[in-house]
C-alpha cells in the first residue's frame, strides 16, 4: 500500500510538474532547453575525463567550465526574463539578452585562453 | 788578560756546517756594556797594539762610540811604530791594522817605506807567521792608500813556499821545523795565500788554487760538533801564544776561507737573502766558497758572519748555510719548423716555420694516417748545443677517436733553462675515422663522492615520459557523443516550435538584425582562429574592434526590437 502510494505520489508529482511547465511561455522554454544542453554537455566531457584521466587538467577545466559558465549565464538570463518576477519588471528583455550575449562572449575568450 | 782579550775579540764565529742551526741573537745592550768593561783602557792606552786593534774593532763592530782621546794615544803609538826603522814585522802589521780603523795621519814615503820593509821581510820569511804578517800588512797598505804599488812579482814562488808548509789532513803547520800542524794555523795560511792571491801581478797558477779548494775540503773534514749540532774548529795544541781555544781556532779558519773565497770567485749572479730574527748591523754575509760538483748544480757555503764579540761562553749563532745553486742561463731557441708527414715515407705534406718563442698561429690539418713532426735546435749562451730534459708536445695521445680542431702547445723546459716556456703553436685540424663499435668513449669526469662542493656527478638529460593518451579512437567516439547535445537542442527548438517571427522585415533593421548575428558569429570565429594560430594580443586587437561593431549593431537591433515589443504592448 505505501509503495503504490509513493509510486502514486510521485507520479502525481510528475504529472503536476509537466502540467504547470507546460504553461511556461516558449522563450523560457528555450532557455531551459539551452540550459539543459550545457549541463549535458559538461556531463559528457566529465565522464569522458573520468574514463581517460585528467592529463590535460586545463582542457578539462576549460571545457567543463565552459558548459557550466553558459548554464549559469542563462540561467539569470531566465531570471530576468522572466515576467512573473517582480524583481526585474523595469528591465527590458532585451537589455537582458544583451548583456547575456556580452558575458558569453567574454566567458568563452576566457575558456579559449585556458584550453590551451 | 791578553789572552782573554784575543779569546773573545778575534772575530768570532761559529759556524753550523751542513746543520743549520741559526739561533741569532743580535746586538744588544748587554754586548755593549760587557765589552765597554772589558775594554776599558787603563790610563789612557790599551797596552799593545794589538790590544788596541782588538778594542777598537770591538767597538766598531758593536756601534759603541770610541772616545777621541783613545784615539789621539793610539794614533801617536800607532805613527812611533810605523815610522821606527826597528819595529818587528808583527807589530808593523797591528799598527796597519790599527791605522785601517783609526786612519791617523800617514804620509806616502811612510807608506813605501813600511811597503819595503814588509817586502824584503816576504823575501826572507821561512815561518807560516812571517808570511802572514808580511803579506797582511802589504794587503792593509794596499786598502789604505793607492800611491803605493804593491803588487808581488814572485807570487808564484811565495804561494808554494806557503803551500809547502800544509800538510794532508789540511792543516798547516807554523814552520818547517815544527811537525805540529793546527787550524789556527790553517786558516792564517789560507789568508795569506788570499792576500798573495789578491796582490799577485800575473796570473796565479790555477792547479794551485785547485789544490788549496781541495786542502779546506779536508779542513772541514777535521771539523768537531757540539751536542746540539753546531760545528766548530778545534785545537790540540798549545804553541806558544798559548792554548788557542775553539772559537778562535774557529774563527782564524773561517777568516782564511772567507778571504781566499773572496779571491777565487767569479762573478755569479748569486742573490742571497738570509732570515734573521733581527739584522744587527755588525753582519756580513759573505760568500765562502762555491763548489762545484760533478753535475751542473753548484753548491755555495755562504756564511753568515757575526763579527760579534763573545761573552764568557759560546754561542751558537750564525749558520753556514749550504745552499744548492743552479748555474742557469738564457738558452737561445732556432730553426724550428712543425711539418706533417705523410705516412711513414717522411715526405713533408705540408711544412712551416714556427718562429719560437714568439708568437705562433700555425693551422694544420692532418688524418690519421700522417705524422706530425715537430724539430728545433736550441742552443747556450756559450754556443754548445744543449738538450733539455723535457720538452713534449703538449697533444692528447688518445683522442678518443673525436675528429675536430685541436691546439698545439710547445713546453720546453730544464732546470737551468732561464727562459723556459710554454708556447701555444696554433691548431691543427684532425681528421679522424669514425669510431669503431667499441671504441671507448671519453671518459666521465670521475667524482669524488665525498667532496661536498666539488662538481657532481654528470647528469644525462632523461625526458620526462609523456603523459599516457587516451586511444585515438575513444577520443574521437566522445567527440561524436559531445555534439548530441547539440543535435538534441536543435531538434527540441523545433519541438518547441521556436520561430524567427520577431525578425525585422523592414530593410534597415533587418540588415542590422543580419548584421548582429553575422558579428556574434564573427567573433565566435576570432576565438577559433585564436586557439589555433593567434596569440592573445592581436586576439584582444580584433576582439576590440569587432567588439565596437558588434555593440553598434547590436544596440541597433535590440532597440529596435525593444521598441516594437513596447509598441505591441501598449497597442
Amino acid at each position: 500500500m505505501g509503495r503504490s502510494t509513493t509510486a502514486k505520489d510521485a507520479q502525481a508529482l510528475f504529472q503536476s510538474l509537466r502540467s504547470g511547465y507546460a504553461g511556461t511561455p516558449t522563450n523560457l522554454k528555450i532557455i531551459d532547453l539551452y540550459i539543459v544542453f550545457a549541463v549535458v554537455t559538461a556531463v559528457i566531457q566529465v565522464v569522458y575525463m573520468a574514463v581517460v584521466g585528467s592529463f590535460p587538467f586545463n582542457s578539462f577545466l576549460s571545457g567543463v567550465l565552459s558548459c557550466v559558465g553558459t548554464a549559469v549565464l542563462a540561467v539569470s538570463l531566465r531570471i530576468q526574463v522572466n515576467k512573473d518576477n517582480k524583481e526585474f519588471k523595469d528591465l527590458p528583455p532585451e537589455r537582458a539578452f544583451a548583456d547575456f550575449i556580452l558575458c558569453n562572449l567574454v566567458l568563452h575568450l576566457v575558456i579559449m585562453n585556458f584550453l590551451g | 788578560m791578553a789572552r782573554n782579550l784575543e779569546f773573545l775579540v778575534v772575530a768570532l764565529l761559529v759556524f753550523a756546517s751542513s746543520c743549520e742551526s741559526a739561533i741569532f741573537n743580535p746586538v744588544s745592550e748587554s754586548h755593549r756594556s760587557a765589552a765597554l768593561e772589558l775594554f776599558s783602557p787603563a790610563d789612557g792606552s790599551f797596552g799593545s797594539l794589538e790590544e788596541t786593534y782588538e778594542a777598537l774593532k770591538t767597538c766598531e763592530v758593536l756601534g759603541i762610540e770610541k772616545k777621541p782621546d783613545i784615539r789621539i794615544s793610539a794614533c801617536a803609538s800607532v805613527v812611533d811604530t810605523l815610522l821606527s826603522t826597528s819595529t818587528a814585522v808583527k807589530d808593523l802589521f797591528h799598527a796597519l791594522r790599527v791605522n785601517g780603523i783609526l786612519k791617523c795621519e800617514l804620509n806616502d814615503e811612510a807608506f813605501a817605506g813600511i811597503e819595503s820593509r814588509l817586502k824584503d821581510s816576504l823575501n826572507n820569511a821561512n815561518s807560516l807567521l812571517d808570511f802572514y804578517y808580511s803579506i797582511g800588512g802589504l794587503v792593509l797598505i794596499k786598502d789604505q792608500t793607492s800611491a803605493v804599488d804593491v803588487l808581488l812579482t814572485d807570487a808564484d814562488k811565495i804561494s808554494r813556499s806557503i803551500k809547502a808548509l800544509s800538510q794532508s789532513d789540511g792543516r798547516w803547520r807554523l814552520n818547517s821545523n815544527n811537525p805540529e800542524s793546527s787550524n789556527d794555523a790553517a786558516g792564517k795560511a789560507l789568508e795569506a795565500l788570499a792576500g798573495v792571491i789578491s796582490l799577485a801581478s800575473s796570473e796565479i797558477d790555477q792547479s794551485l788554487i785547485a789544490t788549496l779548494k781541495n786542502d779546506i775540503a779536508k779542513l772541514f773534514d777535521g771539523v768537531a760538533r757540539y751536542d746540539d749540532g753546531t760545528c766548530y774548529f778545534d785545537e790540540k795544541l798549545v804553541d806558544a801564544r798559548g792554548h788557542q781555544g775553539p772559537l778562535s781556532a774557529s774563527a782564524s779558519v773561517v777568516r782564511g776561507i772567507t778571504a781566499f773565497a773572496e779571491v777565487t770567485t767569479e762573478s755569479l749572479n748569486v742573490r742571497v737573502s738570509t732570515v734573521l730574527g733581527s739584522s744587527a748591523p755588525p753582519l756580513t754575509v759573505k760568500l765562502m766558497q762555491t763548489f762545484i760538483s760533478g753535475s751542473k748544480d753548484a753548491s755555495i757555503i755562504d756564511q753568515i758572519v757575526f763579527d760579534d764579540p763573545e761573552q764568557k761562553k759560546n754561542y751558537a749563532t750564525g749558520g753556514r748555510t749550504k745552499v744548492p745553486i743552479h748555474v742557469t742561463g738564457a738558452i737561445t731557441i732556432d730553426s724550428a719548423e712543425i711539418a706533417i708527414l705523410d705516412s711513414d715515407i717522411g715526405s713533408p705534406e705540408t711544412q712551416k716555420k714556427l718562429d719560437l718563442p714568439g708568437e705562433n698561429a700555425v693551422a694544420l690539418s692532418a688524418n690519421h694516417l700522417q705524422k706530425l713532426m715537430l724539430s728545433f735546435r736550441l742552443t747556450t749562451p756559450s754556443g754548445h748545443a744543449f738538450k733539455p730534459h723535457q720538452d713534449f708536445l703538449g697533444l692528447v695521445e688518445k683522442f678518443y677517436y673525436l675528429s675536430g680542431k685541436y691546439d698545439i702547445q710547445l713546453t720546453v723546459g730544464d732546470s737551468v733553462m732561464e727562459n723556459s716556456f710554454l708556447q701555444p703553436l696554433g691548431h691543427i685540424e684532425l681528421d679522424l675515422p669514425d669510431a669503431p663499435e667499441k671504441a671507448a668513449r671519453p671518459p666521465p669526469q670521475p667524482v669524488d663522492p665525498y667532496s661536498r662542493y666539488g662538481p657532481k656527478a654528470e647528469i644525462t638529460h632523461i625526458f620526462r615520459a609523456p603523459e599516457k593518451r587516451p586511444p585515438r579512437e575513444l577520443s574521437l567516439a566522445f567527440l561524436g557523443l559531445v555534439f548530441l547535445p547539440l543535435f538534441g537542442f536543435l531538434a527540441g527548438l523545433f519541438y518547441l516550435r521556436a520561430n524567427l517571427k520577431n525578425l525585422p522585415k523592414s530593410t534597415v533593421p533587418a540588415t542590422f538584425a543580419i548584421l548582429f548575428h553575422l558579428g556574434i558569429a564573427a567573433v565566435l570565429a576570432l576565438y577559433a582562429l585564436f586557439w589555433f594560430k593567434l596569440d592573445l594580443f592581436t586576439t584582444l586587437k580584433a576582439l576590440g574592434l569587432l567588439g565596437m561593431f558588434l555593440m553598434f549593431v547590436g544596440h541597433k537591433t535590440l532597440s529596435h526590437l525593444a521598441s516594437t515589443s513596447a509598441k505591441l504592448k501598449s497597442a
